[in-house]
């Protein structure tokens, strides 16, 4: 039984996997490293992964358009991002703590939202796997890497243009700036406050899209609490990741691949208790962190207000 | 800014939820029966809490409309803490009987049931009512799922014609066990060859893994699906998006996917609850346990009537109702 783990279906099988569960992670490990690159944890992530995702699957379930629903996922994420900018840049609040807050207030919202304009768990008909022709008919490469829907494709797009911005741009620039030494970067003109502003907000419209990739392309329902808890795993991968976008990217390629290959052991028959099996990813992530915090250091300014001096 | 401003916006945000929350309780009327129920996901899960949900609401019809019975709910209760609160409240307020729906709130009835001797409860999936312990205020009810997933089995095995069948489970307990076992004795009663793919996500809530979970039998070559509780939402689109047959339980799935939903196994406790309202008028308040069957109709096999199912199929699956009311046929699934 063992040795079907290594057969072609079932290789296929875990990587076309993973590459799907991977897919909100990614959005949401991506904004989420813009915000504390810049010296912002944003622990609400869930909650706005959870309104986005209602967001998107409301508005294509009633207008029956999928692009306005990834549409109305990204503004409500970015109102909730600039919410969060507000509370914990303006308003200087403790980060952990106003992240759980917005955390609860997604989800609290979210479900009322769903029983009064929902009151059922309905289904929508999601983005559809795109066929690329000539590519998607290879051999083991095009059933794993085209044949997938346009917000997988997406969220794989992000991880060179996030890495592009912060390492390559004046804005990536000042983002690094503000995240490590906020004063310095104040003394040389640069806005902290405009900056912090921009990162959670970009942070909330891709934790929105992370809701919607959920809602209207791998899913295609919405229920109460549709993320479980999705949305910490992210925060966990910018962690995990480094801080930064590739290492983000073998993260949650490794967290969902662990994943799809326990769910493939327990469809074989391999005798592996379903307990210990679905502990392997968790497992396996605490493992890494621990490996990799080591050598990692977080951004200095993470989760500290920034209060002029003087 | 002051630092106390830091704590404030954030305290508030969290007191702002917890206003949300909360149901109100009117005063005690004579003739109206009042009942409150705790349930653990939302009511209109499409699974186990909706179950519950749709047969209170039945009974309340029964007894004559919101005027006879009265009926307040707490859903989403997954805190066992919270869920113990909202029980005490309940019956502090007088209602004649508080529902804990789900086993994980037996603990917190064993210590509440006693400070409240007039008021009946009840919780489920379970045998438990603590009447060896003296407490004789709790009623128990419990669901012979393995009877339903007994047909299902039957009906997968004749459909499938790859032999391979998956299923997917929350985690290896209670009636979602009990199911999965009941669904592969039912196979493996017509269709020895048959092969299920048994895979437990080892959660009640995570739609995106039990959604991958289908994607997984489907390359596994699976072409018939089942699944247990309310995290299999999106397991049955991934069904009807590759043309894979399901078979649903507790409660009817069949308008998330008409077109390749066969039969649901539904739950449905109007009985028990009848029951129970009897006994608690004649000033019984607790002491049995029930459970819902086959027999008693408390479980119901529920076909889509849209879903043209081959005479055979249909009429095996009679029998095999009829064979487990009988007592013809017994679900062997070697506990």
């Amino acid at each position: 039984m063992i040795s079907e783990l290594f057969s072609a279906t079932v290789l296929i099988g875990i990587i076309a996997s993973g590459i799907r569960l991977a897919t909100p992670y990614l959005y949401a490990a991506i904004g989420e490293t813009f915000g504390q690159r810049s010296g912002v944890l944003n622990l609400g992530v869930e909650g706005q992964m959870l309104l986005g995702a209602f967001a998107a699957f409301y508005v294509a379930f009633t207008t029956g358009n999928l692009w306005l629903g990834l549409l109305a996922a990204a503004v409500v994420g970015a109102l909730m991002g600039l919410a969060m900018a507000f509370v914990s840049v303006t308003l200087h609040a403790e980060q952990g703590i106003s992240g759980i807050g917005f955390y609860l207030f997604g989800l609290g919202v979210s479900d009322l939202l769903f029983q009064r304009m929902l009151g059922t768990v309905e289904t929508v008909n999601g983005f559809q796997p795109i066929y690329i022709r000539g590519l998607s008919d290879l051999p083991v490469l095009g059933r794993i890497l085209f044949s997938q829907n346009i917000l997988v494709y997406g969220a794989f797009v992000l991880v060179p243009i996030a890495w592009f911005v912060l390492n390559k741009t004046t804005l990536g620039l000042k983002i690094r700036a503000v995240g490590e030494n906020p004063q310095a970067a104040d003394s040389l003109g640069v806005s902290v406050n405009r900056v912090r502003y921009f990162t959670v907000t970009l942070g909330g419209v891709l934790s929105g899209i992370a809701g919607a990739s959920l809602s209207i392309a791998l899913l295609n329902v919405f229920q109460q609490n549709l993320t479980s808890g999705l949305g910490f795993i992210a925060v966990a991968l910018v962690y995990f990741g480094g801080w930064r976008p590739a290492g983000v990217l073998l993260g949650a390629l490794l967290f969902s691949m662990v994943n799809s290959l326990q769910l493939w052991v327990q469809v074989l028959g391999i005798p592996v208790p379903s307990d210990i099996a679905v502990m392997m990813p968790y497992v396996l992530t605490i493992v890494a962190l621990i490996l990799t915090v080591q050598r990692v250091r977080s951004p200095s300014a993470l989760s500290k207000p920034f209060q002029r001096e003087g | 800014m002051s630092s106390k401003i830091k704590w404030i916006v954030p305290l508030l945000l969290i007191a702002m939820l917890t206003a949300c929350g909360g149901g109100g309780g009117a005063e005690e009327e004579e003739g109206v029966f009042r009942v409150a129920v705790i349930m653990p996901s939302a009511i209109n899960d499409l699974a186990f809490s909706q179950s519950m949900y749709d047969a209170l609401i039945a009974t309340q019809e029964e007894m004559g409309g919101p005027e006879s019975m009265e009926l307040v709910y707490s859903e989403s209760m997954f805190v066992v803490d919270d869920a113990a609160a909202a029980i005490r409240d309940y019956a502090s307020q007088g209602y004649d009987l508080v529902i804990a729906h789900g086993s994980q709130y037996g603990s917190s009835l064993r210590e509440i049931a006693p400070d409240f001797p007039e008021t009946s409860f009840a919780h489920g999936t379970t045998v438990d009512t603590f009447v060896d312990e003296g407490i004789e205020n709790v009623f128990a009810y419990d669901a012979a799922s393995d009877q339903g997933g007994y047909v299902n089995g039957v009906i997968a095995g004749l459909l499938t014609e790859s032999n391979v069948i998956g299923v997917i489970g929350p985690i290896e307990t209670g009636d979602a066990k009990l199911y999965v076992d009941g669904f592969v004795a039912g196979v493996a009663s017509v269709n020895p060859e048959a092969v299920v793919n048994v895979n437990y996500i080892g959660s009640f809530s995570d739609v995106a893994l039990a959604t991958e979970a289908a994607n997984t039998h489907i390359a596994a070559g699976a072409d018939v699906l089942t699944g247990s509780a309310q995290m299999v939402v999106g397991a049955i689109g991934v069904a009807e998006a590759n043309g894979v047959y399901w078979l649903g339980t507790q409660s009817s799935q069949t308008s998330l996917a008409p077109s390749i939903v066969v039969a649901n196994q539904v739950y449905d406790w109007t009985v028990v609850l009848d029951q129970i309202i009897e006994l608690n008028r004649a000033g019984t308040y607790g002491g049995t346990a029930y459970r819902i069957t086959l027999e008693n109709e408390g479980l119901v096999i529920d076909f889509n009537p849209d879903l043209d199912l081959p005479a055979d199929v249909q009429a095996a699956a009679n029998d095999t109702i009829q064979g487990i009311i009988d007592g013809s046929i017994t679900v062997d699934i070697g506990e």
